[in-house]
């Protein structure tokens, strides 16, 4: 039981870190209609920032901060010299400027900080386990990730649903052209809707920094899963971002956790753990292939 | 452009007059012996094909540039961690510049790429790391030559020194290829106690937070892990910070703690116990003088990888005296090289039926020394252990 229930958490913090990458993702497609394979890009230029300003300075404030700034800075600097161009064009351009700017950026990464990984200390304060049921310690740690990425959810919800930016992107990912139409400077919103997806993934980044080694490539590892979350939760709509993340997180790490014992009972072990680890990494694809086969838009789809 | 072509020509001029001046004495005593080292510079693995190079360089060195009284010229190219290219950088040290003895891979699967080539073309090669068990056993060849181990013996005296620790239940992990999987085979070789739980991970996986759970549940005595380069780094780390660290034990492999990943994992890595078949610490006065030669030149401390380069070095200078610094007469290569007539680092070293290491393996546990983590040696774990593999091969 307790055993369960560690696994949960683990699948919630993998959940809400996931949702922190595809509430910008979902955002800026829904809204500008543009695929960016290079958000996950942004995600690893946050986690750098942050590393090198966590070992220049030792502080973690000093740390977040910057990761969030550079993240944000290098979303908006994209938007402007690069995407801008691309709003009219067909997704397949897209996808191809993109994916050059995932290059770019990799070796751009790699000419700065070199090939070997860098390693972050969880900040002192976060240090250790809690014990958040009797028998279950859990890394404080990842259960300040849980926090903040719940924080971040209802920060949204808060900023989309009562604010007057929030109204105009709403209106953006529904009725573009009357937005435009009203004389709203929709250049500038679709620039601070990208900074905003890029302030978030910078803050995955972030957090993730110490748990994972901060690396170049790091982005893709997690890109394609994210894909999965915007899918599954509906293209557009940061509801479906947030259950999506959490349903992927959940249903990835039970998967990892559960399937190789269960396969254990009828096979040999080795074969078993073999197969199980196969199976599980499937098991995520296999969840999008369901919802789509029965919701072919996604779980809470933007544009109903 | 007149500028650009004259520092052109310039550089040209510089390098034609280097090569010049270094052919002439060289050309004065007979051409030196060419030995082509193919290793990986770049990338996550870089620093070992560095200190494979260094500590070969310094073998060199302390000979005054000669191997066993030949001289040596040593040629380096960086196989880029993509067999193809260590394939290519093979072919042209062949055919251009007719080098016949080749040493330097780190990788099994560069080294597969690589060694088939060498091996038909009448080339010797000597490994001073990766020895996969096809080579130790049915595919074994005269003319392949192991200084490091049989990558199997790695895991077994890791299963061992588990038995040695008392520890009767243990958990164990890999990545889901080939290496994870002969990795686990290995250790539960010579294992003896229970295994309580064994889990393979994706190659491609960065959090371990569903393993560490497991680990918890299942409450082993002890962990044995193999997760190569930055995915050991983050699995220590997030054991580590689960509290595992310090209630259950974890059992290495030195491939997985070598002296640059204690560097990076820090503090967290001190009660950290492993295996290996060599340490900087040993005592030895052959093992004293490389370590101390080689912080005075490289202001580092030496790897495993580079004692191992170190004995390649010096286990080749042994053949060639033998030979009269010929490489041609491989019979009498193979002759000359067999008896390991070198003074190694380990102490004792001898080539098993398959020309593998017999060797013996020591207990290393990672320990603060004055305020920084060390790995610090303890008792021999395996005495004069060879492979499983040596009775499948017949030369």
């Amino acid at each position: 039981m307790a055993l369960l229930l560690e696994q949960l958490l683990n699948g919630v913090q993998l959940g809400v870190t996931l949702f922190l990458l595809a509430a910008g993702l979902t955002l800026v497609f829904g809204i500008m209609g543009v695929i960016n394979l290079a958000h996950g890009s942004l995600y690893m230029v946050g986690a750098y920032a942050a590393a090198v300003a966590a070992s220049a300075t030792g502080s973690a404030i000093v740390a977040l901060l910057s990761g969030l700034a550079a993240a944000a800075g290098v979303g908006m600097v994209v938007e402007y010299v690069v995407l801008r161009r691309l709003y009219a064009r067909d997704h397949l351009d897209q996808v191809l400027a993109t994916f050059g700017l995932i290059l770019f950026f990799n070796e751009g990464m790699v000419l700065l900080f070199g090939r070997q990984p860098l390693f972050v200390n969880v900040p002192e304060a976060l240090r250790g386990t809690v014990r958040v049921l009797p028998g279950v310690d859990y890394p404080i740690y990842r259960v300040a990730i849980i926090a903040v990425g719940l924080l971040v959810a209802l920060g949204l919800y808060l900023l989309i649903q009562r604010t007057r930016v929030g109204m105009l992107v709403r209106a953006g990912a529904t009725h573009r052209e009357m937005v435009r139409a009203l004389g709203v400077d929709v250049r500038l919103l679709y620039t601070l809707v990208f900074g905003l997806g890029a302030l978030l993934a910078g803050l995955a980044g972030v957090m993730t920094g110490p748990i994972l080694s901060v690396q170049v490539g790091m982005g893709e590892q997690i890109l394609i899963l994210t894909f999965v979350v915007v899918v599954i939760g509906g293209i557009g709509s940061v509801r479906g971002a947030l259950f999506g993340a959490v349903l992927v997180g959940l249903v990835d790490t039970v998967l990892r956790a559960y399937v190789p014992g269960l396969l254990r009972q009828v096979m040999e072990g080795s074969e078993a753990d073999a197969l199980g680890a196969g199976l599980a990494s499937m098991g995520v694809y296999l969840l999008m292939a369901l919802v789509l086969l029965v919701k072919p838009r996604g779980l809470f789809p933007a544009h109903a | 452009m007149t500028l650009n072509r004259r520092g052109l020509l310039a550089s040209g001029a510089a390098l034609g007059l280097g090569a010049a001046s270094l052919a002439r004495p060289a050309l004065a005593q007979a051409a030196p012996l060419k030995i082509g080292m193919i290793t990986t510079l770049s990338g996550a693995g870089g620093y070992i094909g560095q200190d494979i190079r260094d500590a070969f360089m310094l073998a060199m060195e302390m000979e005054g540039g000669k191997l066993g009284g030949t001289p040596i010229q040593l040629l380096v190219e960086d196989d880029g961690f993509r067999p193809g290219q260590g394939k290519q950088v093979a072919e042209r040290f062949m055919k251009n510049e007719r080098v016949k003895l080749l040493t330097g891979i780190i990788f099994s699967n560069i080294l597969g790429a690589v060694v088939g080539d060498v091996l038909d073309a009448g080339g010797i090669y000597v490994s001073p790391n990766a020895s996969p068990s096809n080579l130790a056993g049915k595919e074994c060849h005269k003319n392949f030559w192991s200084v490091a181990w049989q990558n199997d013996s790695l895991h077994e005296s890791a299963g061992q020194l588990a038995n040695n620790l008392g520890q009767k239940k243990m958990f164990i992990l890999a990545p889901n290829y080939q290496a994870g999987r002969d990795a686990l085979t290995g250790f539960k070789r010579l294992y003896k106690g229970q295994v309580a739980g064994e889990v393979y991970t994706r190659l491609d996986q960065t959090d371990y937070a569903a393993e560490m759970a497991q680990i918890r549940a299942a409450a082993p005595d002890g962990v044995y892990q193999f997760h190569p380069g930055g995915l050991g780094i983050s699995f220590l780390r997030q054991y580590v910070q689960a509290g595992l660290l310090s209630n259950i034990p974890m059992t290495l492999a030195s491939p997985s703690m070598d002296a640059t990943t204690l560097a990076a994992v820090g503090d967290a890595a001190v009660g950290i116990n492993l295996t290996s078949q060599w340490n900087s610490d040993l005592d030895v006065p052959a093992s004293k003088r490389f370590v101390a030669a080689f912080q005075a030149k490289y202001n580092r401390i030496p790897t495993f990888y580079a004692q191992q380069s170190f004995d390649t070095a010096l286990a080749i200078g042994a053949a060639l005296k033998g030979t009269g610094g010929k490489v041609d007469d491989t019979e009498a290569f193979y002759r000359a090289m067999k008896p390991a007539n070198f003074e190694s680092t380990r102490g004792k070293f001898a080539f098993g039926a398959n020309n593998h290491p017999i060797q013996d393996w020591w207990a290393i546990k990672v320990e603060n020394v004055s305020g920084k983590p060390a790995l610090v040696s303890k008792d021999r774990v395996l005495t004069n252990h060879g492979d499983v593999y040596a009775a499948q091969c017949k030369f």
